[in-house]
């Protein structure tokens, strides 16, 4: 049983068994975030580190209060803001870290593969909050685990990805977690933020959204990363929203039933409309309530298996 | 220094010779090619011994040594036209000194060095010192190549003609394109009033805007930013259209791409004064090998697809691809193990190039050990006009003696290059240099 | 699962069990002098089908229906992340307060007690119970901690090379009580 490795640093490591653990494990994690006392000594003692080279909200705070919960030492670094900025090395960071002996380091980083480097180096257990463009396997599982509370399964299910494709590890991490548990997998953007050969992952592909989304149970808009946005992908924000920005109208398209997420944060009017943000079939609140469960149901599995791998 | 060389099989490309022969090197040069000449000696030396004061033609004296080839290859010197030594500049990844034995352990007796050091060498005084520091602590032969912009900025003409009294033997800004074509242009028409070859690398800088890898599958698997193919193919057609113009001579670096390879055989075959070179790592390895996010896989132009690889071996056969060229690019061990991202670009290749083209090329069959080694000796010697790359009598003694069979593990760590960033660490190879040349000297031997 | 042939003995069969289950009931009944206030949590997974056999029971002898709850208490094990793989986490299911109630720990062998001792800790974690009182099928003996039953179906002895088995018709098909080897 378990994980049966160190570390989680892609969605393409797991299996269908391995992902279907982390969601039976979620489940019961959930449970305990309706108690008086969000408490449980599973991870007593154990230390966690999260080692975030870019700002985050979300994950990190979903990081930190997963790991209390479990009751957990849990550490925030702001490697953006510290010694890192003066120029050390991930290298160096890593070996200063394992020093400290942590059980586990959560990263996030800008380049991808640096949650790779950092594994190789220490005994921790390394988990990849987002590697530049590559996987953010955490954010795939949680919404794996909303879309499998609200339709009770997964397989068969059709899935519209929406968005900078190209640039999007989120995206990437869900193709590859959807397609493991038999999922079908459409994705939908400009052009210019296809990435060549990305039907070779298995994935139908779509310049237009209203074919995208028609018959689709799931519809995941991506945000519009202005920060990580080369200049001249697209024209405008006005050209982008009115081609792919989710709106009421567009959805009539869609399936009455159909499921919306997104990632977060979200650009309200852009990539999505407010009253569809906040419609009855948005599950992007549900995905941060689970993104807690999913990552308590991981730091759990993963623990025993450092020590005795 | 009398040295023979006896019972090798001698391949000179350009005469079309393979034969068992021995080879007399005296005062390096090579004084005598022919069958026999061991037992003459044998012979000339018992009798000297034995008749005290006897008379003795020249070709009855004794030698100072007699090196056993039987079984190996003897060859012209190989040369190397793409090497990055990082002297001056960045003495911790590459000196002269090191560069160059790292040459002679992989059979090499002369390289080319690019001008991308720090300083640039863009003046006389910085060829006179790279020359003076190869002839004091080199190895084996040094020809400097010239920059063709003022410290490779691409704005203004570098003094080409003081570099070619200097001793450059080509000029070249690479490291970068040339991106203004305004410049390359002028740079072409200049170059050949001095009948320097211009070595062009080619790359569209924005094309290829802040991408790792070649654009293709694993880039889109792994998520990682791309070079399109297009960014050198395109960089490719603007130079030879500029070539066919001017009339100058353009030698393409480190070919990487199929659409490359095409547009320099239709521009030969319209009669553009072009050449161009491939690299080991570009015709053995794929994109692949940056799988798991190795940095040592990481150079530019990138390693491409199993198709553009393909294209290069038959551009190899063809001619279209002219020479065989390292691109040795060292880099420190802290450099490279970084992020992909911020890792720098480079692999080293002079101590695997020779095994890599016998194992790669020669031992299935698909370029004939001549041809290889064309591509290693004659064919380069020719595009930089150098009186080398010939085994001939009168001719200069630098030769290249190796074992086609020898069976080898690469080990970077016994590397006489400083670096270690090879992609080929531990692996299993077939060919090996046992001994090089330069000038009838023995400079290094297995 | 069924009769193997590492089976060395069968300790209770389908009427046996039956008759723990009701003569426990009583017992409940009895010294908490009826069913007010009273509620049963069994601990995953075995123990909460027996909390339900004897819930079924208490509706019989007193007429009301007791609440039944199922209790995990993986997460409070003591040796959690110490070797191997974790254990898997089922979920726990308390759909009722168990602030002030007499709560009736069922599970269907004790043996260590730490089990026992994690449930407490879950337990404490949850509510505030007026009392706590551990009714069980079997009892193996070597404890590890100070615990003991307040209800036992049976008492058998056992080595430590040994291994009891309770299976029950909810979950194996059968009723049944075995001693194997480990």
């Amino acid at each position: 049983m378990g994980l049966g490795r160190k570390d989680l640093l892609t969605i393409r490591d797991l299996s269908a068994e391995n992902i279907r653990l982390i969601l039976d494990t979620a489940e019961s994690m959930k449970e305990v975030a309706s108690r008086d006392i969000k408490k449980v000594p599973a991870l007593r003692g154990k230390t966690l580190i999260n080692l975030f080279y870019e700002p985050s909200t979300r994950t990190r705070t979903s990081f930190e209060i997963a790991g209390k919960w479990l009751s957990a030492d849990v550490i925030n670094v702001a490697a953006f803001a510290s010694a890192v900025a003066k120029g050390e090395s991930l290298k160096d960071t890593g070996l200063t870290l394992q020093a400290m002996r942590p059980d586990i380091v959560v990263v996030r980083h800008p380049a991808a593969g640096a949650a790779d480097l950092l594994a190789k180096q220490l005994a921790a257990s390394v988990i990849n909050a987002g590697d530049g463009a590559h996987e953010h396997p955490t954010q795939a599982l949680l919404d794996l685990f909303t879309i499998r509370e609200k339709k009770g399964r997964l397989e068969g299910l059709k899935a519209a990805i929406v968005g900078d494709i190209a640039h999007s590890r989120v995206a990437r991490s869900n193709i590859y977690a959807m397609e493991k548990v038999g999922m079908e997998v459409r994705v939908a953007g400009p052009a210019t933020m296809l990435p060549r050969f990305i039907d070779r992952l298995g994935v139908a592909v779509y310049t237009d959204l209203e074919r995208a989304i028609a018959d689709v149970d799931v519809i995941m808009m991506l945000r519009l990363q202005l920060e990580r946005q080369q200049a001249g992908l697209f024209p405008s924000l006005r050209e982008y929203s009115r081609l792919f920005g989710l709106t009421v109208e567009r959805l009539k398209a869609a399936r009455s039933d159909a499921l919306i997420m997104h990632p977060g944060p979200i650009n309200r009017g852009v990539e999505i409309a407010p009253e569809v943000a906040d419609g009855p079939y948005s599950l992007i609140l549900n995905q941060v309530e689970n993104g807690v469960a999913v990552r308590m149901a991981l730091l759990y599995l993963l623990v025993g298996a450092a020590q005795a791998g | 220094m009398r040295i023979l060389i006896a019972g090798g099989r001698v391949i000179d490309p350009t005469s079309g010779l393979d034969e068992v022969l021995d080879l007399l090197i005296e005062d390096g040069r090579i004084v005598r090619i022919g069958r026999g000449l061991a037992a003459a000696k044998v012979q000339a030396a018992k009798r000297g011994r034995s008749e005290k004061g006897a008379k003795s033609g020249s070709s009855d004296v004794a030698v100072d040594r007699v090196m056993d080839a039987t079984g190996l290859v003897v060859c012209p010197g190989l040369i190397d036209m793409h090497v990055h030594l990082r002297q001056p500049g960045r003495e911790d990844k590459e000196t002269i000194a090191t560069g160059t034995l790292a040459a002679a352990r992989g059979g090499f007796t002369a390289v080319c060095c690019m001008p991308n050091t720090d300083p640039v060498n863009d003046t006389r005084s910085v060829t006179e010192f790279i020359r003076d520091t190869a002839k004091r602590e080199g190895v084996v032969q040094v020809y400097p190549v010239g920059a063709i912009s003022k410290g490779l900025k691409g704005e203004e003409l570098a003094e080409i003609g003081e570099l070619f009294e200097a001793g450059c033997v080509a000029i070249s800004d690479d490291g970068r394109p040339v991106m203004d074509a305004e410049l390359m242009r002028r740079a072409m028409e200049y170059a050949s009033m001095f009948d320097l070859p211009v070595i062009a690398h080619c790359e569209e800088l924005r094309l290829s805007g802040s991408g790792v890898v070649h654009e293709g599958v694993v880039a889109t698997e792994l998520g990682m930013r791309g070079i399109p193919s297009v960014s050198e193919a395109a960089m490719v057609a603007r130079d030879l259209l500029l070539a066919e113009l001017t009339g100058a001579r353009l030698h393409i670096a480190h070919v990487s791409a199929a659409e490359s390879v095409r547009l320099i055989r239709d521009a030969k075959s319209r009669g553009v004064r072009v050449s161009c070179e491939a690299s080991p790592h570009h015709f053995t390895l794929t994109e692949e090998a940056a799988r798991g996010f190795n940095t040592r896989a990481k150079m530019n132009p990138p390693l491409r697809a199993e198709s553009d690889r393909q294209a290069l071996i038959e551009g190899l056969r063809d001619g279209t691809i002219d020479a065989i060229a390292t691109d040795h690019a060292p880099h420190t061990v802290q450099e490279k193990e970084q992020e992909f991202d911020l890792a720098p670009f480079g692999v080293v290749g002079l101590e695997t190039a020779l095994a890599l083209t016998l194992t790669t090329l020669v031992a299935p069959g698909l370029l004939s050990l001549n041809q290889a080694i064309a591509r290693l000796t004659s064919e380069p010697a020719r595009v930089l006009k150098l009186p080398k790359g010939r085994i001939v009598e009168g001719g200069d003694a630098d030769l290249t003696i190796f074992d086609l069979n020898r069976e080898w593990r690469v080990n970077a760590s016994e590397f006489a290059s400083k670096s270690r960033n090879t992609p080929f660490d531990g692996w299993q190879l077939k060919g090996q240099a046992v001994a090089t040349l330069v000038g009838g000297k023995v400079v290094w031997e297995a | 699962m069924g009769t193997d042939l590492n089976e060395k003995a069968q300790i209770l069969d389908q009427v046996g069990i039956q008759r723990a289950v009701t003569r426990i009931a009583h017992e409940i009944v009895e010294r908490n002098k009826g069913i007010d206030g009273l509620v049963l949590i069994g601990l995953r997974s075995r123990g909460v089908d027996l909390a339900r056999r004897i819930a079924r029971d208490l509706n019989i002898i007193g007429g009301v229906e007791v609440p039944v709850g199922a209790l995990d208490a993986t997460l409070y094990r003591d040796d959690l992340g110490k070797v191997g793989p974790q254990p898997v986490v089922r979920k726990t299911e308390i759909p009722f307060s168990i602030n002030e109630k007499r709560v009736i720990l069922v599970d269907d062998v004790l043996y260590t007690g730490r089990t026992i001792r994690a449930a407490l800790d879950s337990l404490i974690d949850l509510g505030r119970p007026r009392l706590i009182q551990l009714a069980v099928l079997v009892d193996r003996g070597h404890r590890e901690v100070p615990i003991r039953a307040d209800y036992v179906g049976k008492n058998v002895p056992t080595s430590r090379q040994e291994q009891v088995q309770v299976l029950l018709a909810e979950e194996d098909g059968v009723d049944k009580v075995v001693v194997v080897n480990a």
